[in-house]
């Protein structure tokens, strides 16, 4: 399915933090989103999942206008967000956290065993609590949560944070079989050279705004936008 | 009146408590809301139970087919349309607002009833006992103890086994997340009330045929439940069951040795969990 977004802001209280930001990402695409701490990347994505009210703005997934559901009605609709920090709930273990990822009620390639295949990790851990496993496997649990679901649009939120390079390496390995799916992933990243590896699409952010957008961007570019600095 | 035989009216007056304190288990334990109007809605459930006996003159038990599922609707719908709007950080919105119902329940049942001590019979077996050598068994605290054993074990598989149960304890860790993955907590939020609200009713009921009550009785049966899920641990049904039992054997081991200290003594012994076990029996983390 294509996600669109036109003319998205949001805001927290009465500081907005999102400024009429428009993307498109078609099936199968991965679009990685950049940009500097504050720079409202988190916030993008909390918005089209429905955590954070639009102000002006819309979210179509094909022609579905959803900026007005619920964040569990989108879910629903497989806008699926594995959020900052992971999230996973910590007094259940691996397997029921994945129990719960499938409240979405759609059907699909991806179950628990099927997550099991492409996290041998996780499988591995299936009967432990999730809030005694260490940032690697929990973000492995976190993205395959989220994939049980189902996801037609998958947003992943900075997945390396705090890991170790190989294991984000390892992590970012698996994001061809998620969208081989069918599946549209939209990421946030830190690290512009790596998201400029993986992605199809770039877009930067800079104090909420699209700073530059596009496809086969020049990493110098890329780097100029990040920082908000002209490259002429 | 030998220890051992205080010791054992003790634990099945604990099944009692652990009747009452399961719904509160489940609400304030597991889903941290704290219902202040918990013990009113019991007086409130034992004299609807005292209305239908003496209308139809149907046993208790026949009328807890009735109350259960009214009370339980009720619940539903207080915690969907009145205290899901009280959820918040801090707890003192719902706080003031079950406090405030607790009041209101009290009152006009003060108002329609009288403030005389009323009691509900089971008839015969009311006073009926087992002899076993030199100690004797009430039936009807035995039969509430096994209830209550049985309740607690259906909501603890209920709690463990069932995506609802995963679902409530998901949302007890982490409620917006939860969203994410396509569930409604409030949803989830307004089964829990039905469930704590038609246990609170057969707790009531079951009181009320075992001692009297007023339309005051609800405060004092209030404190019983939170003190025995402080006891027994804040999050575990089961340690609700063991705390609820531990403050009842400290009330008639207590009675054995001063009559009318009582009560006293079980705030004791709930004050030396607090003092010296604050995280009660199971000692499960508790959220700050």
């Amino acid at each position: 399915m294509t996600i669109r977004v036109e003319g998205l802001s949001a805001a927290y209280g009465q500081l907005t933090a999102l400024r009429e930001v428009s993307l498109r990402v078609e099936p199968g695409e991965i679009l990685a989103i950049v940009g500097a701490n504050g720079a409202g990347k988190s916030t993008l994505l909390k918005t089209i999942a429905g955590q954070l009210a639009a102000t002006t703005g819309s979210v179509h997934i094909d022609d579905r206008d959803v900026t007005r559901l619920a964040a569990s009605e989108r879910a629903r609709l497989g806008i699926l967000l594995v959020p900052e920090g992971r999230r996973l709930f910590p007094s259940l273990t691996v397997r029921e956290n994945l129990q719960v990822g499938t409240s979405t009620g759609r059907a699909g390639v991806w179950t628990i065993d099927s997550v099991c295949d492409l996290f041998p990790l996780v499988e591995e851990r299936l009967d432990r609590r999730a809030g005694l496993m260490s940032g690697g496997e929990q973000q492995a649990t976190a993205i395959a949560r989220a994939l049980v679901g189902n996801p037609s649009v998958l947003m992943l939120d900075e997945i390396s944070l705090g890991l170790a390079p190989t294991i984000v390496v390892d992590l970012y390995s698996k994001l061809g079989r998620i969208t081989e799916q069918g599946t549209s992933i939209l990421l946030v990243e830190q690290d512009v050279r790596r998201a400029a590896t993986v992605a199809d699409q770039i877009h930067c952010l800079l104090e909420g705004s699209t700073a530059l957008a596009g496809r086969d961007l020049d990493l110098a570019d890329i780097t100029a936008a990040y920082f908000g600095v002209s490259t002429r | 009146m030998n220890i051992l035989e205080a010791a054992i009216q003790g634990v099945l007056l604990g099944g009692l408590y652990g009747l009452f304190a399961a719904g509160l288990s489940l609400i304030f334990g597991v889903m941290r809301i704290v219902n202040l109007g918990y013990g009113a809605f019991a007086v409130l459930s034992a004299y609807l139970a005292l209305a239908l006996t003496r209308s139809t003159s149907m046993s208790p038990l026949l009328a807890l087919l009735i109350i259960v599922p009214v009370m339980a609707a009720f619940g539903f719908v207080l915690q969907r349309w009145v205290l899901q709007r009280t959820l918040d950080p801090s707890p003192l919105p719902s706080i003031l607002v079950t406090f405030g119902l607790a009041v209101i329940v009290e009152n006009a049942l003060l108002l329609t009833q009288s403030a005389d001590q009323e009691r509900l019979t089971l008839g015969r077996i009311d006073t009926q006992a087992i002899q076993l050598g030199e100690i004797r068994i009430g039936v009807y605290p035995l039969a509430v103890f096994v209830l209550a054993l049985v309740l607690l074990g259906v909501l603890s598989l209920v709690i463990q086994k069932t995506g609802f149960g995963r679902s409530v304890r998901a949302i007890s860790d982490d409620p917006g997340t939860v969203e994410l993955m396509g569930i409604k907590p409030k949803r989830i939020y307004a089964w829990s009330g039905a469930i704590a609200f038609g246990l609170v009713a057969v707790a009531g009921v079951a009181s009320g045929i075992q001692s009297s009550f007023n339309p005051s009785s609800g405060s004092l049966l209030l404190i019983f439940a939170f003190e025995a899920v402080i006891i027994g641990g804040i999050g575990s049904l089961w340690g609700t069951l063991v705390g609820a039992m531990v403050l009842g054997v400290a009330q008639t081991v207590g009675a054995a040795f001063a009559p009318s200290q009582q009560l006293l003594i079980g705030h004791i012994v709930f004050l030396l969990f607090l003092l010296f076990l604050p995280r009660g029996l199971t000692g499960k983390a508790t959220r700050a």
